[in-house]
């Protein structure tokens, strides 16, 4: 409701400055109301023009008057004026006649709008690399090489096969695909494009996996790879897994496809790790292709102003990974450089909190909240049940016998009123209904229908309109469930369609009003660790206006960031991490509490109570919300000498003492210590482009000494891959080894020796060294203290695990709680500054408000049946199931309603059945399942 | 920046799963905000995707 949609459009111009910006903006015109259109779909279905569908990638044909998909937001469709027959040849018009809402509107034309904004974020991602331009692959002339985004498409259910992996030359089921790792990307001969897009060796890992689901255990996927860049949370143990399902992993970058027949099968020459030349032919061959700038993003970028780096993505700062070179203007996603979902979606709430600071004195101005009428008192009322069976255009009408359905519910129990809506959804059948339920008296309503997941929450809307709580309603899918799945078989549609019928309204007799649940909000943060993470949180924070602690275990602020002199694209760290610590120290809403430990934790979102014991003195604080960011740091080992050798160090060791580097002919690192093993199935994702770093610093400093890095897969992602690029030109020797044959480390008279199997030479390899640098696994600061005070959980390694991978890579499951910085998985510190800010921007959704509204829907324990078991409380992973005692009456199950989820795990597992789902009681599902018997 | 109140809105360029993120959590801050997306519906590269690791689950 405070978010405006402005689609087919595009920025025409800025002007004024951070705070009071004017941007123009052209929308093109989509040539249907969007008022009218109820997306039934009738226009697509008569519009006689196909036109390439380029959501399915070029794959499948759509029709000039379209849906981009059929999920899309928001569902109205759009005429293609390029492909309609009316606007190129002058007649045709057939959508207008059949569109049954009179939605389509020839005359709309493109609209300039102004609007008045106080920042600008700029997200305007990336576009797939075009490897048509490469005629080694020969992509637009052989029918079986696909790019990965093709084959996206292939894989999906909702795409042009249905989801059947087919080659599109024969539509025969490929038995071989080979994966092409790099298509643009890592590549200047043949494109400009040196850096690592940074996500296709997990996408193509991925595929293989899922292809191989759809496929059968006798489906052969290989991918050709340069470096295997799995460095993402869990993604190696994903890598492990893609290897133990039988995908074949080939070190080599292909050079040419060939088509050995006329089916099409497709033939790759390469070279393996020994030196042998292979021949060998595929049924399909995907190519993973790079990201690269979207040319209508760098027009976007262009007209508002900000400067682009050499490749066209957005410039921005290692310390300031949001910040563009205009103020007021931020960025996040692809469009800043290549990156994936999660690092996109952790930027993109790291934008908002920098927006939030620049507009905190405003915020809550312009933003409005939806008023319903006083809701009627129903609950002691007889039930009168309203049925909409709804037509859905044809989508039901054309298939099930939608007047009988409502005939049929007519005569159940407590029905009084029904009505066979064209499109029950579109704006004037729901204000209609609105007027029929006051008119009625209606104090349940069933909608049959199309899905609840799209539908529910504006029918439960329009219930609200009419004074009636929201949970008075159920809804029955005929759509989904009848027409679409028993298309062909009309009557057993129309059966079915009454039975789902049946069960709503019997479910419907036995709805309850269910109360809003609303918690009032502390304004002020607990932030757990003062390193780079936790500063940052803490301070973005605080510049929005919300008081802050930050609790700190050591003596001083700076954690682990307090090593490291440069971050990988050359700022100063340390004078960063002064101006930090200095701008903490001062800041009037922030309070720092060193030499300090969390005690006890207690309480919900909005209202959680922490006591800190900080030296002899206890702290008891009061806070809305709480970012965990203990940070990590680099594990020692026992490998390699390292404990027992002086010259033998990790980390920043050398970069700390430089005197040690002084005259050393010959230095050696080693990768991957302790990393990406048995007892460490992940990889630190930093220590490669730290060690390059490193090597290029020496290099630059004492061009004659030898600089070799040992390693298994060199992993600098992203733009990070030039360091690597440059190291290699500065003469750094890079030798790979593996986890079967790791180094070995000796000591001898005059310093150390490492023995190597170089497996391009195919022989053991003996340097001299005088230094030998381990790069150490990054581990998670010890954490189970917090993990189980805030009742977090933590995955197999340790490091905390946010609510979802994806979507919420700085939430906790529970609300309220955040993480950021190395205690979420090894990280740069641009990285992590970027988590911190988004984690703040996280928090502010929260503290912004007096109250938060709550799900109603948790669970109720009834007392007298509760034995005190704890099974629940056991059970609940959100914490939300307290045991209580119960005056000398043992102890008692108690719900937090704040907490709770509604999953109904206790419910299920309760041995008394003392505990109950609201909206989800067993009696409302025993009466919907009994009516189907 | 001057001095006077800023404006208590955004513009966000790009309705991709960043620009939705972005949008979103400004709404919910308390901001007023103009969501501008080039095609004719939101969603952006992650609605093409079928399926997203490590947890395999659908990207839509």
């Amino acid at each position: 409701m405070n978010i405006e949609l402005l689609t087919l459009s595009k920025v025409t111009s800025i002007s004024g400055d951070s705070g009071d910006f004017t941007v123009t903006i052209k929308q093109s015109p989509r040539f249907v109301d969007m008022e009218k259109c109820i997306a039934c779909g009738t226009c697509a279905e008569k519009c006689p023009a196909k036109t390439t569908d380029l959501f399915n990638e070029g794959l499948a044909k759509r029709k000039a008057i379209y849906v981009p998909y059929a999920q899309a937001v928001p569902l109205k469709y759009a005429i293609d004026k390029n492909r309609c027959i009316y606007f190129q040849k002058g007649k045709c018009r057939a959508c207008e006649k059949f569109c049954p809402t009179n939605a389509i509107k020839f005359d709309d034309t493109e609209k300039d709008i102004t609007l008045n904004v106080g920042s600008v974020i700029l997200t305007a991602g990336f576009t797939p690399f075009n490897p048509d331009r490469f005629d080694n692959y020969q992509h637009a002339k052989f029918p079986n090489v696909v790019t990965s985004m093709e084959f996206e498409r292939i894989l999906s259910a909702g795409g042009p096969f249905g989801g059947h992996i087919h080659r599109l030359s024969d539509g025969k089921e490929p038995k071989k695909i080979a994966w092409l790792q790099c298509v643009g990307s890592r590549d200047l001969n043949r494109c400009d494009n040196e850096y690592c897009s940074s996500v296709c060796c997990m996408y193509a890992v991925k595929e293989s996996i899922i292809a191989k689901e759809h496929l059968g255990p006798d489906f052969e996927p290989a991918i050709f790879f340069m470096d295997m860049r799995t460095h993402g949370k869990d993604f190696e143990k994903y890598y492990e897994r893609a290897k133990s399902q039988g995908v074949r992993f080939i070190r080599s970058r292909v050079h040419t496809v060939t088509e050995t027949d006329e089916t099409g099968t497709l033939n790759l020459v390469y070279t393996t790790d020994a030196g042998e030349r292979v021949s060998e032919d595929f049924d399909m061959v995907v190519l993973s292709v790079g990201m690269e700038p979207a040319a209508s993003a760098i027009e976007a970028a262009n007209t508002l102003g900000v400067e682009l780096n050499s490749y066209k993505f957005v410039k921005t700062s290692g310390i300031a990974p949001v910040a563009t070179s205009r103020e007021g203007i931020y960025v996040a996603g692809a469009i800043q450089g290549p990156k994936d979902i999660p690092q996109s979606v952790v930027e993109a709430s790291a934008a908002a909190c920098s927006a939030g600071i620049s507009l905190s004195a405003a915020r809550g101005t312009l933003v409005k909240e939806k008023i319903f009428p006083d809701e009627l008192a129903v609950q002691n009322e007889e039930p009168r049940i309203g049925v909409f069976v709804c037509n859905c255009g044809i989508n039901i009408g054309g298939i099930a016998d939608v007047p009988a359905i409502a005939a049929y519910a007519k005569e159940l129990g407590h029905v009084v009123y029904t009505e066979e809506p064209l499109f029950a959804c579109s704006q004037d059948a729901q204000d209609k209904m609105v007027e029929i339920i006051r008119e009625q008296r209606l104090n349940r309503i069933v909608v049959a229908a199309c899905t609840p997941r799209t539908h529910e929450p504006l029918f439960q809307e329009t219930l609200r309109n009419a004074g009636l709580n929201a949970y008075l309603f159920e809804m029955a899918n005929i759509r989904n469930q009848c027409t679409w799945v028993h298309s062909g078989e009309k009557e057993k549609a129309t059966g079915k369609a009454k039975d789902l019928v049946r069960m709503a309204i019997n479910r419907a007799t036995l709805l309850e009003p269910i109360p809003s649940l609303s918690v009032s909000v502390n304004k002020s943060a607990l932030v757990i660790g003062g390193g780079a993470a936790g500063m940052t949180a803490a301070i973005s924070l605080a510049d929005q206006g919300f008081n802050a602690t930050i609790v700190e275990k050591s003596a001083c602020l700076g954690g682990s960031a307090r090593d490291v002199h440069n971050t990988w694209s050359g700022e100063d760290v340390q004078q960063f991490l002064k101006n930090l610590i200095e701008r903490v120290s001062v800041h009037p809403r922030i309070t720092v509490l060193t030499q300090a430990e969390v005690v006890e934790a207690s309480g919900f979102v909005g209202n959680f109570e922490t006591r800190v014991q900080a030296g002899e003195k206890t702290h008891s604080i009061q806070h809305g919300i709480a970012i965990v960011a203990t940070g990590g740091q680099a594990a020692g080992t026992e490998e390699y000498l390292y404990g027992k050798h002086p010259s033998v160090t990790r980390w920043h060791d050398l970069e700390n003492h430089p005197e040690k580097l002084a005259g050393a002919g010959s230095v050696i690192f080693i990768q991957c210590v302790g990393s990406r093993d048995e007892k460490r199935p992940y990889c630190s994702r930093i220590c490669c482009t730290a060690s390059v770093l490193q090597a290029i610093a020496i290099k630059e400093k004492q061009p004659d000494t030898n600089v070799f890095i040992l390693y298994r897969d060199i992993r600098t992602f992203g733009e990070r891959e030039i360091l690597y690029k440059k190291a290699r030109e500065k003469g750094v020797i890079f030798i790979r080894y593996s986890l079967e044959k790791k180094p070995v480390v000796t000591e001898t008279t005059d310093g150390l020796e490492v023995r190597v199997f170089d497996p391009i030479l195919q022989k053991e390899l003996l340097i001299h060294a005088d230094l030998v640098n381990l790069a150490t696994a990054i581990e998670p600061s010890p954490n189970a203290d917090i993990a189980a005070f805030y009742k977090v959980p933590v995955n197999a390694e340790n490091f905390f695990m946010e609510a979802h991978a994806k979507l919420r890579p700085v939430d906790f499951a529970s609300d309220g709680l955040f993480v950021c910085g190395l205690a979420h998985y090894p990280k740069s510190l641009d990285e992590s500054i970027a988590q911190a800010m988004a984690a703040a921007g996280r928090a502010a959704t929260v503290l912004a408000r007096a109250s938060i509204l709550i799900s109603p829907l948790v669970s109720q324990v009834n007392r007298d049946m509760c034995i005190g078991c704890g099974l629940c409380t056991e059970v609940c992973p959100f914490g939300a199931i307290i045991q209580e005692d119960a005056d000398g009456k043992g102890f008692k199950a108690k719900n937090i309603s704040a907490s709770c989820k509604g999953c109904g795990l206790c419910a299920s597992s309760c041995p008394k059945k003392a505990i109950d789902m609201l909206h989800f009681r067993d009696d409302q599902i025993i009466a919907a399942v009994c009516a189907a018997a | 920046m001057s001095n006077k109140t800023p404006v208590g809105s955004v513009l966000v360029v790009g309705g991709g799963i960043t620009g939705m993120q972005s949008a979103l959590d400004m709404a919910e801050a308390g901001y007023y905000v103009y969501l501008a997306e080039e095609s004719p519906a939101i969603g952006g590269a992650m609605a093409q995707l079928d399926k997203t690791f490590p947890t395999n689950d659908c990207s839509m």
